[in-house]
């Protein structure tokens, strides 16, 4: 079976996966992204490969992406990171025009067009307030491991207001709400707050429009997407499960098979 | 003969300076801030009392200042740290007309007419880029304590260049130089430069005037203040009190506001006090 491979190395984690000719996904596979970025890129490509039965050479094609697309050397090609988000949501949902895609490092909002062709983008790459890190941070510093994070904020009641100017300052504000009796998980709330309104200014610089798909690691957190939900209001996508983790390999895998077909063509 | 003292709060230590009649340091004492700063305050102000040998009741007036100036509770006055650090870096170096001053969660550029008068200020107050916390986090980054910084970083000769703004990617990038093979000593000198060049930019944006005075916690750090004497084109004025600079200019006030020749408590003192335009007056209790 001829079968295209798409790796996305993130600044948090490496997500690989195996695509047939008709895109479905054969396998798929993530591990933390850490310093050695070819090592985790490996990795992930060896067991997204093992999940699909399939032997090596049966991937004709390679394509990475995400920030360590550049450090894969068994790479046949490497995309950017808004194209493959692009081909990756369009696949899901055809008629998204605005995507937001929120990780561990960065936060990006970009609107696209009917044929999938970037318009506008806009990333928040200077600063930790806007990306997984603030609320990875918050929970570090209420004594939370990052897998807590969704149950804590649902287990919330009202939001404790946090301001989100810098993910370092948060810490002595939290160490404020708490000593006033604050619940950790109202804190944890307003920290998933501030982020999202951070997302939704992000979404409004790119003139975003209907429909929106939300893509990436932070919206594995159902309170995440549910009040993403309230403040757009209408025709907001979210890709089940793990997927909204795997966009990015997705179409760049979409890609690598595209450019495959264009040579075999040529 | 009385005393006045100056407590200045920060985000990360409190500073605590007793000066005597003519202004000179008499007893200090440097904390750690903590969780609890009305504590911190209290215990600063009894460690420089004991330093000085003195007892409370001989300490005429007490300003607070930092940004837990308020939670000086037994203050009779409180002066913003812009308006203090200005006038201590005045007092020890006369010439000064622009101060840096770098603290653990905040660098501050200062313009200031000989004396200590405030010009112009300008400080990072939404970012923790270009602070003590920048270097805090290195340090944690590669296991290292904070006082070891500065040293390693002097044996640095081949700097790396540190691309990240923010503090909590830095600590990344810091690791991800680490994997790449670098010495520690070169990222190190890396990380200075990149708080060094923040803080240019801090003091170009009040405009630097020749004498330049450090204060801060950071003055602590000799690559610090090598980095920013190589960048500055003019006298670098650096002390083993830089640390105190605030709680200095807060003592120095209250030096100033120090009743001469009445008797009585400073609780009394501090009622009859008039709020000048850059000081204010306490209005009871922790705000």
């Amino acid at each position: 079976m001829s079968c295209t491979a798409g790796i996305d190395v993130g600044s948090t984690y490496t997500k690989a996966t195996i695509l047939d000719e008709a895109g479905e996904v054969l396998g798929k596979a993530m591990r933390p992204t850490g310093f050695k970025l070819e090592q985790a890129a490996q990795a992930a490509f060896d067991e997204a490969l093992a999940a699909t039965g399939q032997e090596r050479e049966q991937v004709e094609y390679l394509a990475t992406t995400g920030f360590g697309r550049h450090q894969v050397p068994f790479r046949d090609v490497q995309v950017t990171d808004l194209t493959a988000q692009a081909w990756g949501t369009k696949t899901f949902f055809p008629e998204t025009r605005t995507v937001l895609d929120v990780g561990g490092q960065t936060m990006k909002a970009m609107r696209i067009d009917a044929d999938g062709k970037v318009r506008s983008f806009r990333l928040n790459d200077k600063c930790a307030a806007g990306t997984g890190a603030f609320l990875e941070k918050t929970a570090r510093y209420l004594g939370y491991r990052i897998e807590e994070i969704g149950p804590l904020v649902e287990s919330s009641k009202e939001v404790v207001p946090i301001s989100g100017v810098c993910a370092v300052f948060a810490e002595s504000e939290v160490i404020n709400h708490v000593s006033q009796g604050a619940s950790p998980g109202d804190i944890m709330h307003g920290a998933m707050e501030s982020l999202i309104e951070k997302s939704v200014r992000l979404m409004k610089r790119v003139q975003m429009e209907p429909e929106f798909t939300l893509v990436g690691g932070i919206m594995r957190f159902p309170t995440m997407v549910r009040v993403m939900r309230e403040h757009l209001s209408e025709g907001v996508n979210v890709p089940a499960g793990e997927l909204v983790q795997y966009t990015g390999a997705i179409g760049a895998a979409v890609l690598a098979r595209r450019r495959l077909e264009k040579l075999q063509a040529a | 003969m009385p005393y006045a003292a100056g407590v200045d709060v920060g985000s990360t230590q409190t500073k605590a300076i007793v000066v005597d009649e003519a202004g000179g340091i008499v007893g200090r004492s440097l904390i750690d801030t903590g969780a609890n700063v009305v504590r911190a305050a209290e215990q600063a102000f009894a460690l420089a009392i004991g330093d000085a040998g003195l007892q409370d009741y001989e300490i005429g007036f007490v300003i607070g200042t930092g940004y837990g100036r308020y939670k000086v509770e037994f203050g009779d006055a409180q002066v913003t740290e812009i308006v203090c650090h200005a006038r201590g870096a005045a007092a020890m170096f006369p010439d000064t007309q622009t101060v840096l001053d770098m603290g653990g969660q905040d660098t501050k550029a200062i313009r200031l007419k000989p004396g200590g008068d405030v010009i112009d200020f300008c400080m990072n107050d939404k970012c923790a880029a270009g602070t003590g916390r920048f270097l805090q986090s290195a340090a944690a980054a590669l296991g290292l304590e904070l006082e070891d910084l500065g040293p390693t970083a002097l044996n640095g000769q081949r700097p790396v260049s540190i691309s990240t703004t923010c503090t909590v990617f830095a600590e990344s990038e810091v690791l991800s130089w680490l994997a790449r093979g670098k010495r520690i000593e070169d990222i190190l000198l890396g990380v200075h430069r990149s708080i060094g060049s923040r803080s240019f930019g801090l003091l170009r944006r009040v405009g630097i005037e020749n004498e330049v005075t450090f204060s801060g916690g950071v003055t602590k750090n000799e690559a610090m203040v090598e980095v920013m004497a190589e960048m500055l084109d003019t006298t670098l004025n650096v002390s083993e009190e830089s640390h105190f600079m605030g709680a200095l200019g807060a003592a120095l006030f209250a030096l100033e506001r120090l009743p001469h020749g009445e008797a009585g408590g400073r609780s009394e003192l501090a009622a009859a006090s008039e709020s000048g335009p850059q000081v204010s007056a306490k209005h009871g209790g922790a705000s």
